[in-house]
């Protein structure tokens, strides 16, 4: 007999445990996979489907894989099966290559050093309890000048071609440059918008129109072959430059409409509270609306940032070797030609690395303004 | 106005006063705004005129009609030849966009509905897997997933003497997909006929049965017959014309097939990366869609007594679907846009030909990026203007 | 001893109090050692309540006793996992008809209205019968009418939700639920999400609809009413049924410490 058939006094029934059938693994099984015929045939789909998935792509990538050969005939002479496994001495073969591109190799401690010198950029952007924050944003701000000179070179450093730029560090330079120079032309677009005179607002519109309804390919191609004819002749100007020129007003668009979406959750009585304080548009702007909207648009910037670092891969199409560029380029080697799958799920797991815990990050920021609220 | 000073006082003066007034100062910014473009824009203009001459180049569009002199191995809805026009090479090119758009966005549409469904389903392994799945494929670049499918088909698919056999007529290669091709014989015009019939039938039966429901009460089971007349006509149409089709199936000759519909592996490798890649967003933004609905709105219409098929149908599609569809639109262009990958592995969209080949031989630079901006401003306006009519239709009334 | 604070509802009810109504034999709901959990949590324990046709019951306890979860296993909004309940002579059980019928008879209100926000009030309530009654829609349409002028906002049928003030919207929600004319009446908390001056047009749609003879099981705060309307109030906690009585007797002479509490808690706040 269970306990639930017993009598007690009263308002004195205790808490007894549920029906072993609703709860624990028991309950688990049956709320989670096999509570109706439908949810049944799913569970059985699914998993025959992770069954034939998983274990040959296991061996693949780990099992069967080699990881010292100096050739890819080599590689595939060592496995019992040939091609029964990953060759990952190929992606070992060009690790630098894909990290540092075809930057001089006693040059770089200079890329080294940026990467440092960025990981501390971000920390006072990211951590608002951080001691002396006021500092670090400044140097957040400097940050991307004195990458630039350490990476080019000059003022005492040996110059290095921007050509030789490449891989991974190429990727970080055009994703780290796109979002630092857009944020400030993204949030004066986004003030543009919203402006009361008729001339400011529409060349806003139109700017944030035409370049939200073009391709990137299409303003990367304008970057390299139509840009200089806009400059008096004679300009030489670098392609890595005029591709972080149209990156950066590319993504200013996109970053002007998240922005405009901050302004608009601000209600209005901020505003009003301000203007009643006797504080100009530019003072109320900087010390009340801005402050607020940018907090909320956070979210949103770290997501057109995962966009733009994911479409950074698109310089391969005008010539610029990013990691994806590097990988074509090794595959292209007779030495290790063939050996395409390795080179993707290298490169995939890189971006999925970064691009998801940004992605969890934004994450994480949008729950906690949704609770801080 | 109060821009006019009393007592006649100095330049200076009426500069501050002027800045002083908001009235004022709007129109000095908006005027000083206009002539910092419009400098711009004539310093732009000055240095192309100037770069133009320097190069011996001139700006028109007349290349567009000689001969193109480059081959388009991929043109499936008009004749194109490498002595057509650069014009026509253009149509090609559109064209091309548009068809990996459209079969895009229908096949985007399908998986993402499917895997927004299945990532609220409380199965867990099922949930697990698609969300697996959604991430991996939405942090990985667009770019990336598309020259994997294209690796994919071509180097590890079989040459066409060894192809991969599905019942004898579908044939997958390296060099592409065969498929049959249906060859309609005599006859096949009265099926045709008799299909357009029912689905006339089936548009007048819905506002019948909307109609009868709104005199009698009658509810009619209006999906379940509708189906079944379209396709039970159509099949009876279909028999009694003596079956009036057959099919074209490929067949190996030589190193390639012939006959039957080849697909090219280009095609096939960007309509289904950029179908997938999207369709990870889309389910997010279906899953979203439907969560955004309170279950307060579900237990309403549950104690209404109405069943579970009549309160998806009533209440949460209709309302989901306004939550829906505006960034969906957006995800269509942003398909649409990433279809200009195409170039990475040889489809002949608009980038690739007038962008691409066109560009390169006859050095026009300026003009055939203009005509590829156009053609990209000419979708997005498209769609998003079809976005503000729904919009506006169904924006919710409150107070 | 407390003294009923009435906030002046329905004072005159109180003179004229409703409950000369008769009340038949007939057994509305019946309840046999019902248990529910959520999770670990045991919320339901050992509930045993029979409601005859006609009865109007005030159901009251601190939040979390399982009140509302109690009502809501009347129409199987929630599902309970041990015991019987039985719905004008039908019992609920994991049998989709049997939910599809009781769904039929029985009306619930909710505290936060759960009015359909892309339909009119009229919609709103016309829906149910159209789809679930397979009425013709001219009917349904007057009926719907009917309700909306008996909860007194005729005026506002071809609104939106949207533009409706609270108490306007619960009292469509109340008027909803009428259409399907239903034989028992759900309230969950129906006046707690209102402004202050909304509740009373709500209450008093409620008394009239007690008035009526409407079965009723209203869980509420609104003491005023339950002396007013209820011929049963039960007080729950820790999701038991602790004490029952019927009002002036529940208010003026409460059997058990828990429940003295509770009311001296509510009404002299």
């Amino acid at each position: 007999m269970s306990d639930t058939a017993k009598t007690y006094k009263i308002g004195q029934h205790p808490d007894l445990p549920p029906p072993r059938t609703e709860v624990g693994v028991l309950g688990w099984f049956k709320h989670k996979l096999f509570s109706t015929p439908l949810n049944i045939a799913l569970t059985l789909l699914a998993a025959w489907f992770l069954w034939s998935v998983i274990p040959p792509l296991f061996e693949w990538i780990v099992l069967d894989s080699v990881w010292t050969a100096e050739s890819r005939k080599e590689c595939w002479g060592k496995m019992e099966v040939p091609e029964g496994g990953a060759c990952w001495a190929f992606i070992k073969d060009r690790l630098e290559l894909f990290i540092y591109g075809f930057y001089p190799a006693p040059q770089r401690w200079r890329v080294n050093l940026s990467f440092v010198l960025l990981i501390m950029a971000i920390v006072p952007v990211l951590y608002d309890k951080m001691l002396a924050r006021k500092f670090g944003l400044w140097y957040s701000v400097a940050f991307p000048f004195i990458a630039g000179w350490l990476l080019v070179g000059g003022f005492g450093l040996t110059p290095v071609e921007t050509d030789q730029f490449g891989g991974i560090m190429l990727t970080l330079i055009i994703g780290v440059t796109g979002i630092s120079f857009s944020l400030p032309i993204g949030v004066l677009l986004a003030l543009g918008r919203r402006s009361k005179m008729p001339v400011l607002r529409i060349v806003c519109v139109m700017f944030i129109e035409f370049i939200r309804g073009v391709p990137l390919i299409a303003l990367l191609f304008i970057a390299s072959t139509m840009l200089n004819y806009f400059l008096p002749p004679g300009t030489v100007f670098d392609l890595l430059l005029r591709v972080l020129i149209m990156v950066t007003l590319f993504s200013s668009a996109y970053i002007a409409e998240v922005v405009r979406g901050g302004l608009q959750a601000i209600p209005n009585g901020q505003f009003e509270a301000a203007d009643s304080l006797g504080l100009t548009y530019v003072k109320a702007h900087l010390l009340i609306i801005l402050p607020q909207a940018l907090k909320i648009s956070i979210p949103g910037i770290v997501n057109t940032f995962i966009g733009l670092f994911k479409d950074t891969t698109l310089v391969l199409i005008i010539g610029m070797l990013d990691p994806l560029g590097i990988g074509r380029a090794s595959l292209a080697d007779a030495v290790w030609a063939g050996l395409a799958r390795e080179v993707y799920l290298f490169i995939a797991l890189f971006f999925f690395i970064c691009c998801f815990s940004m992605s969890r990050y934004s994450l994480y920021l949008e729950r906690k303004l949704h609770t801080g609220h | 106005m109060a821009v006019i000073s009393e007592n006649g006082a100095n330049t200076r003066n009426l500069i501050t006063r002027l800045w002083s007034n908001r009235e004022t100062r709007s129109v000095i910014i908006q005027i000083v705004t206009l002539t910092v473009i419009f400098a711009t824009l004539a310093f732009i203009f000055r240095n192309v005129v100037i770069n133009l001459d320097a190069r011996g180049k001139e700006f028109n569009f007349d290349f567009l009609f000689h001969p193109a002199a480059y081959d388009i191995t991929f043109s499936p809805f008009i004749e194109y030849s490498s002595r057509s026009t650069h014009l026509r090479a253009a149509v090609v090119g559109i064209l091309n966009t548009l068809l990996v758009a459209a079969c895009g966005i229908v096949l985007a549409t399908l998986l993402g509905f499917i895997m927004g469904i299945l990532r609220l389903s409380s199965n867990w392994i099922v949930n697990r897997t698609v969300y697996c799945f959604l991430e991996f494929t939405r942090n990985v670049p667009v770019l990336l997933h598309i020259l994997f499918v294209h690796g994919l088909i071509v180097i590890q698919l079989p040459v066409p003497k060894k192809a991969v056999n599905l019942a004898d007529s579908f044939f997958l290669t390296n060099r592409g997909f065969f498929i049959p091709k249906p060859v309609w014989e005599s006859g096949s015009g009265l099926v045709a006929v008799v299909l357009l019939i029912s689905i006339a039938f089936v548009v007048l039966f819905k506002r019948w049965a909307k109609k009868a429901q709104d005199s009698t009460g009658r509810v009619y089971p209006v999906l379940g017959i509708s189906t079944g007349v379209i396709v039970g006509a159509t099949a009876l149409a279909f028999l009694a014309a003596d079956m009036p089709l057959s099919w074209n199936i490929p067949e190996l000759r030589g190193f390639n097939f012939s006959g039957g519909i080849a697909i090219k592996p280009e095609f096939i490798a960007l309509w289904l990366a950029l179908s997938y890649y999207t369709s990870s967003f889309i389910a997010e933004i279906v899953r979203g869609g439907i969560l955004a609905i309170s279950h307060g709105q579900t237990e309403a219409a549950h104690a209404l007594g109405l069943r579970p098929n009549r309160t998806l149908q009533l209440i949460i599609i209709p309302q989901a679907l306004r939550v829906i569809v505006p960034p969906l639109a957006s995800q269509y262009l942003n398909l649409t846009k990433n279809s200009s990958l195409a170039i990475a592995i040889g489809y002949m969209d608009v980038v690739a030909t007038v962008g691409g080949i066109t560009l390169m031989q006859t050095g026009k630079e300026m003009e055939t990026m203009i005509i590829v901006l156009l053609t990209y401003l000419v979708f997005s306006l498209i769609i998003s203007g079809f976005m503000n009519l729904y919009n506006k239709k169904m924006a919710l009334v409150e107070r | 001893m407390p003294t009923i604070a009435t906030d002046g509802i329905a004072e005159d009810k109180i003179r004229h109090p409703t409950k000369k109504l008769t009340i038949s034999e007939e057994v509305a709901i019946e309840m046999v050692a019902v248990h529910k959990w959520y999770g670990e949590f045991h919320v339901l324990k050992d509930i045993n309540l029979t409601v005859n046709a006609g009865e109007r019951i005030v159901i009251c306890g601190p939040s979390g006793s399982g009140k509302s979860t109690l009502i809501r296993c009347i129409n199987r909004l929630e599902e309970h996992q041990k015991g019987k309940i039985v719905v004008d002579g039908v019992e609920l059980t994991s049998n989709l008809k049997n939910v599809e019928i009781i769904r039929s008879e029985v009306g619930i209100v909710f505290q936060q209205f759960n009015l359909f926000p892309h339909l009119t009030v009229l919609e709103n309530c016309s829906l149910a019968p159209i789809w679930v009654r397979k009425m013709r829609k001219a009917e349904a349409e007057e009926i719907a009418m009917k309700y909306l002028e008996r909860v007194r906002i005729p005026e506002q049928a071809a609104k939106y939700p949207g533009q409706l003030s609270g108490g306007q919207q619960q009292r469509v929600a109340i008027a909803r639920s009428l259409c399907m004319n239903p034989r028992i009446m759900l309230f969950d908390e129906p006046t707690s999400a209102l402004d202050p001056e909304m509740i009373k047009e709500v209450l008093d749609v409620m008394v009239e609809l007690a008035e009526s003879g409407m079965t009723m099981l209203c869980v509420t705060h609104e003491m005023g009413f339950a002396t007013a309307v209820a011929n049963r109030v039960i007080f729950m906690d820790f999701g038991e049924i602790i004490e029952q009585n019927e009002p002036h007797n529940f208010f003026n002479n409460p059997q058990s410490e828990r429940t003295k509490l509770f009311l001296s808690q509510i009404l002299h706040h």
